[in-house]
């Protein structure tokens, strides 16, 4: 923003990152469109259906067709309901799904806001979206949306903790919180991601990094509410969890921003582990393509990777959930820190 | 002076929510505006630059501990009501420790806005070209290394402490033992039986 204001003034500086903003709004906003109709497609796919295909050729309209159909109904708020939260949430949830983005950096200096704290503030932003569950649940004012909102807020805040020190790992690894930096410091290769990083730390460290992605990839599932986790929703318990209540535009913010939470985990994956915008390797052909191509590719390729889990795998049940990121990830990543951070400090020593 | 509207903006944010907590009459917004009386402190914190002590606030409070209180509140049906009705009875000595604090807080703003004691107040100002974590994390892990450990540990006897007093081995309940169920074999677990038709197992 502080360039633009240079460039064009206080007030044309303003208009310019505010269209700044709307325009990488809009650009998210149709890429989640077609996510999910890749999200549908796969999913039927593998259970070895067509899915959506009626709505423009091969269903390609059909996430605008579901979105005119939303807006179009009526929004019902039942009698019991707090008024004021039960509108809140879904709105709390839609805007802190977007304003993480504005950290994320999709090229060499195509970022909104270039943060010092970034990961940190994508952290905090991220550990805020448990308030839109927990809020609608509760102002629902229903037992199953209460129940769902519950679980729900209990899951987030385990996953947090294993998310968390996976990132403290990958920021001891790159020695900063910028995210532009952790990217410009993993050029030149794959073999120079995070999620390999031979040119930084000696090699056993791949021993600790891979782990690491997994477990990364593993508490993004569990954090954004997907299968195999997502008990909040669990449709054969509790109906459908805390969006029971909801229906027309709420139910589809609650929807937007659940489905852009996912997106934004492939997109942290991307940065933090696989190198961001960089090409694999740094060879003609591939380096012809704009970075911003390769960044999209990657998020793809997470994207996919989360669709295929929801279809292959089943439900996990709620204590093995918690066992799971208490008892086996929160060890295995506080070990991990420990270890990355001797790694560090020995090839510094060394070098 | 977009600066001075940002704080004038955040600080009475600050206040309004601080204030709704103790008046709004359902808990589960008394908490909510106490997030968001969080949430206002944490835009100050950015204010001053100190943007780390704002992300760590909004992680720790808003996003771990307001949680909690938000569950505890959720789930016990406190009648608040009866709670209130003491209000008078207890509102001189309320009364008397708001004031007490209001002198301290107007004696520590005073050290502040007095330009000559202010820098004394600051005990380790940021120096120059150094970025706010780097300068925390020097002062916490060169100069206060022994201090900042301690408290470490006084967390972690804490969390020990809870995890002791709440700790119960309830009898007869079945445990998923996930080392059990991989160590199993074909061996122990079926056993074919033949068995001849018309007679049953006997």
């Amino acid at each position: 923003m502080n360039d633009f204001v240079t460039e064009f003034g206080p007030v044309g500086g303003a208009l310019m990152s505010v269209a700044q903003i709307l325009g990488f709004m809009v650009v998210l906003l149709v890429s989640l469109a077609f996510l999910l109709l890749l999200d549908r497609k796969v999913w039927a796919a593998v259970q070895l259906r067509k899915g959506p295909n009626v709505v423009g050729p091969f269903g390609m309209l059909q996430s605008f067709a579901d979105f005119g159909k939303f807006v179009l109904k009526e929004i019902i708020v039942p009698a019991g309901a707090d008024r004021p939260l039960f509108l809140l949430a879904p709105l709390m949830t839609f805007v802190l799904a977007f304003i993480s983005w504005a950290v994320i950096p999709v090229a060499p200096g195509w970022v909104i806001a270039d943060l010092n704290v970034g990961i940190l503030y994508v952290f905090a932003i991220s550990s805020l979206g448990v308030y839109g569950i927990i809020i609608g649940g509760w102002a629902s004012n229903s037992k199953y949306p209460f129940l769902g909102s519950l679980r729900s807020a209990a899951q987030m805040v385990s996953y947090e903790v294993s998310i968390g020190f996976v990132i403290v790992a990958i920021l001891v690894m790159a020695g900063t919180l910028n995210l532009s930096e952790i990217v410009e410091a993993q050029g030149g290769g794959f073999w120079n991601w995070h999620v390999l990083s031979l040119d930084m730390l000696p090699w056993p460290a791949v021993l600790i990094t891979i782990p690491m992605f997994v477990i990364f990839f593993v508490s993004a599932l569990a954090e954004t509410n997907r299968p195999p986790f997502d008990l909040p929703e669990a449709e054969s318990e509790l109906v459908a969890g805390y969006q029971v209540e909801y229906s027309s535009t709420p139910y589809l913010l609650f929807m937007i921003g659940e489905y852009l939470n996912i997106v934004l985990m492939c997109a942290l994956m991307t940065v933090l582990f696989l190198g961001g915008w960089h090409a694999p390797i740094d060879v003609p052909p591939l380096t012809w393509v704009p970075p911003v191509i390769w960044f999209a590719l990657k998020v793809f390729l997470m994207f996919f990777m989360i669709a295929m889990v929801k279809a292959l795998v089943p439900r996990y049940r709620y204590d093995q959930l918690m066992r799971l990121g208490w008892k086996v990830f929160l060890p295995t990543s506080l070990a991990a820190v420990a270890l990355m951070a001797g790694f560090v400090v020995y090839s510094n020593a060394g070098a | 002076m977009l600066q001075a509207a940002a704080f004038y903006v955040l600080s009475a944010v600050a206040i309004l929510s601080a204030f709704m907590v103790v008046s709004a009459r359902n808990p589960v917004r008394s908490v909510l505006f106490l997030i968001l009386a969080f949430f206002s402190a944490a835009g100050l914190f950015v204010l001053l630059g100190a943007e780390f002590l704002a992300m760590i606030l909004v992680i720790v409070y808003v996003g771990a501990v307001a949680v909690l209180f938000l569950f505890v509140v959720m789930m016990l049906d406190i009648d608040f009501a009866a709670l209130r009705q003491g209000f008078l009875s207890y509102l001189p000595l309320g009364g008397l420790v708001a004031l007490i604090m209001a002198i301290e807080l107007a004696m520590i703003g005073s050290l502040w806005v007095s330009a000559e004691t202010a820098q004394f107040a600051l005990r380790s100002p940021t120096p120059e070209g150094v970025s706010n974590i780097e300068a925390l994390g020097a002062i916490l892990y060169d100069d206060y290394v022994l201090f900042f450990q301690l408290a470490g540990l006084v967390l972690l006897v804490a969390m020990v402490g809870a995890i002791v007093l709440t700790l119960r081995h309830r009898q007869g309940t079945k445990r998923q033992d996930v080392g059990r169920q991989v160590r199993r074999t074909r061996e122990e677990s079926v056993e074919v039986v033949d068995i001849k038709s018309g007679e049953g197992i006997g």
